[in-house]
């Protein structure tokens, strides 16, 4: 298929991973920071074709495992009031809160509505005038203009009966936060594409400068990965560190210009909470007061939902590339997608979820976990390899 | 460690009650759903869930323990096959079919899947108030022509009205009889290590056709269901070597809900093998394939109504694949992969970039990703 085959050719795969171990000296940890980039990885096997040495860790950038279970209590609220049609984007149907997901409200009698696009929202509300919709507007920049313009056509065409619950999150905070911990590990990052795509790649300059990190913002295809893990590499061992794009063929420096202006017109940059991680100071939108009349938030009683993140699951030391997912017991026993202990297992873009989905046949040394589900194929492939028509992959 | 059997809900802050979450009780599990959900219909995990633990303990007999998309009697010394299927599609026109065109393949499909040569229909609609009676028409004139092309007739039916709001316009249960030929044995059992992996044809084609219907999506060049009654391709299947003492073909499974992965999963788990997959060498259609990277969907978990996958004993495998090729709904058929004795109960799949990846059942329904 045009413009996806290029990006997924096994021969220049193996002429890049080739290179790679021709220029590599030393152990390197590399993080993508987009969910996307982390279900390609695992989806397509890409970290098993990189030099053992070279560890890929994955990010904060899957906007429904950062999303703080006390906001998806607030949606759950919200989605069961009397006269209200909730709409979301469909992976957030299956995240649990305290008290079910959002399927299981839609089985109570709940009117919960998937949506492809935000602007959909439009067509719901003046088609259900005696209802309020309500659009849970999650996500990174990327999915920030097109909520944006959900806002500002609201208002502008008074359709009044529509809000947004926003929980907008920044990526730039969140790498910061990552650096700045005294138990970080990573020395390169893949740099987000579609959020770069929105915003360019400028304001990453001063992160890469203050914390002597090398930034590759990459695309999603197998071979982007593989190519932005290169350039990652070839920064580290000449010792440069630059902001880089691979992802030249979708984005520049000064990224969407348009989108950038409704963006601020209808959001102002704010403290948010990252599940896992906790409060990040200016690492979120909020609505400007301006549209305060299509802010659910404020237009239902929700302020008073405060919950806790659970202490056991280690979702948080993932995001911030600490822990793997098989460094933690419950991962494939206890926690599965069937049965999520936390938000990286829910959403198919988490990092369990694209494990236990994708990886759960390889064993990683010590993990206990994977030998409990499958004790013959982690054993078989360990020593063997995976063979097709007796061919050795 | 310890593992609480009784298991919380998150506490909130200020409830004097909330004692720290016992381990495995972070946020909820969600498996447990007191309500039926939209994902029990899906013919993933969650439907074999609700098999398990409702139906099974109450229905337990030896015939329905096989768990096969159809029943297989014996009656007097004849072998019959027997099964039913219901039909809630929305739209229930789409391009390529109908819900009355689905209703008869789907039923004669399962019929097909045991290698019988179906005979016999039942059809029990359940109308909502206020449908077109030219809808109906409509519905039921292609239900003619499809039983007429299957060489099936309907034999026995029923008519229900629902008020208003109560039903989605039409629905439609088919039940079906069909008579197994001596020596015919084909059951998801039967999969044995070294058996090839034939596919009929593109998947995905079905499902991704009603979604772009159901959506209002629009992609470039039409997607088309699949919809078709596959038991004339299991005959020349059958007749690729007249000797029975050859049992060549194993199994049979027709990929609708939960498409091509959860299927071969249903096989593997059945047959306690397990099955290595090419990436590359699985159909899909470009039109397909893109709908599916825009949606963030997977064509392999996306349903089909006129595919079917078979088992084959690799002595006999190119043989049939040869005879298929030569049909019209086989033509695209190609060899998959292979049955393994290692890694029992799981499908491990090389990736077109040459990495292997697990390829799971589907959970509940697929979900369109954020971005």
């Amino acid at each position: 298929m045009k413009y996806l085959d290029e990006y997924r050719d096994e021969k220049v795969a193996r002429k890049i991973v080739d290179e790679i171990r021709r220029i590599q000296t030393k152990p390197w940890v590399i993080m993508e920071v987009c969910g996307g980039q982390t279900h390609s990885i695992v989806k397509n096997g890409l970290d098993h074709l990189l030099p053992e040495d070279v560890e890929l860790v994955h990010g904060p950038g899957c906007p429904v495992c950062v999303t703080p279970l006390e906001m998806i209590d607030k949606a759950h609220a919200i989605a069961r009031s009397q006269n209200v049609i909730f709409c979301s984007f469909g992976d957030m149907l299956r995240v649990p809160g305290s008290d079910g997901d959002l399927f299981t409200i839609k089985s109570q009698g709940g009117d919960v509505r998937i949506v492809y696009s935000p602007l959909d929202c439009l067509k719901i509300a003046r088609a259900n005038p005696t209802k309020h919709v309500v659009f849970f507007a999650i996500g990174f920049e990327t999915t920030a203009p097109a909520n944006a313009m959900l806002a500002w056509r609201a208002r502008e065409e008074q359709v009044t009966n529509l809000s947004l619950l926003v929980s907008h999150v920044l990526v730039p905070p969140a790498l910061e936060a990552i650096l700045q911990s005294p138990e970080n590990r990573v020395q390169g990052f893949l740099g987000p594409g579609h959020v770069c795509a929105v915003m360019g790649y400028s304001e990453y300059d001063p992160i890469s400068v203050r914390f002597n990190v090398p930034i590759v913002v990459t695309g999603f295809e197998p071979l982007d990965i593989l190519h932005g893990t290169l350039m990652t590499i070839q920064q580290l061992e000449e010792g440069r560190s630059t902001v880089e794009n691979q992802y030249s063929r979708v984005l520049d420096r000064v990224g969407n210009l348009p989108a950038q202006t409704l963006i601020n017109k209808v959001f102002e940059v704010s403290d948010r909470k990252w599940r896992g991680i906790g409060n990040i100071p200016m690492s979120g939108y909020r609505l400007r007061d301006e549209f305060a009349r299509h802010d659910a938030e404020k237009l239902f009683n929700v302020a008073a939902i405060a919950t806790l993140e659970p202490e056991i699951c280690i979702s948080g030391e993932i995001l911030r590339g600490i822990k793997k997912p098989h460094d933690c017991p419950a991962f494939g026993t206890l926690c599965s997608p069937q049965h999520p202990l936390g938000a990286t297992m829910v959403s198919a873009e988490g990092a369990c979820a694209a494990y236990y989905a994708y990886g759960r046949h390889l064993t990683p040394p010590g993990a206990e976990g994977l030998h409990k589900i499958v004790p013959s194929a982690s054993a078989h492939i360990a020593a063997n390899g995976i063979s097709i028509n007796g061919e050795r992959a | 460690m310890a593992i609480s059997g009784d298991v919380k809900g998150e506490e909130k802050v200020g409830d004097e009650a909330a004692i720290s979450p016992a381990f495995g009780s972070c946020p909820l599990p969600i498996f447990e759903h007191k309500q039926i959900v939209l994902g029990h219909g899906s013919g993933g995990k969650l439907t074999a869930d609700l098999i398990a633990k409702v139906f099974l303990p109450a229905f337990k007999n030896p015939i329905l323990d096989k768990l096969d998309d159809q029943a297989v009697l014996t009656i007097n010394g004849a072998r019959l096959a027997f099964t039913t299927d219901s039909f809630v599609v929305s739209p229930i026109f789409f391009p390529g079919g109908d819900i009355g065109r689905l209703a008869v393949h789907g039923t004669v499909n399962d019929l097909a899947m045991s290698g019988a040569r179906p005979l016999y229909l039942s059809a029990a609609f359940i109308l909502e108030e206020g449908l077109a009676v030219d809808d109906l028409r409509r519905v039921v004139e292609s239900m003619r022509a499809a039983a007429e092309e299957a060489g099936v007739q309907f034999v026995t039916g029923d008519t229900k009205v629902v008020n208003r709001g109560k039903g989605d316009q039409i629905f439609i249960t088919t039940t079906g009889i069909g008579v197994i030929d001596g020596g015919v044995n084909i059951s998801a059992d039967r999969a044995r290590p070294g058996d090839q992996i034939i596919l009929s044809g593109y998947v995905g084609d079905h499902g991704m056709a009603i979604m772009s219907q159901r959506e209002n999506l629009e992609f470039e060049g039409a997607i088309e269901s699949d919809c078709a009654s596959l038991h004339g391709l299991v005959a020349d299947m059958l007749a690729t070597s007249p000797a029975i003492e050859m049992d060549f073909l194993h199994c049979l499974r027709d990929p609708t809900r939960g498409g091509v992965a959860t299927t071969l999963n249903e096989i593997a788990t059945r047959a306690g093998v397990g099955m290595t997959l090419r990436e590359q060498l699985i159909p899909v259609r470009d039109s397909v394939k893109g709908a599916c990277e825009v949606l963030g969907l997977d064509p392999l978990y996306v349903a089909n109504e006129g595919k079917l996958l078979a088992i084959v004993s690799s002595e006999m495998a190119e043989a049939v694949l040869k005879k298929m090729q030569q049909h019209q709904l086989g033509r695209h058929a190609v060899i998959i992969g292979e049955v393994v004795g290692n890694h029992p109960g799981m499908v491990l799949m090389k990736t077109e970039i040459g990495g292997t990846r697990v390829l799971d059942v589907m959970f509940g329904e697929q979900l369109p990703r954020i971005c």
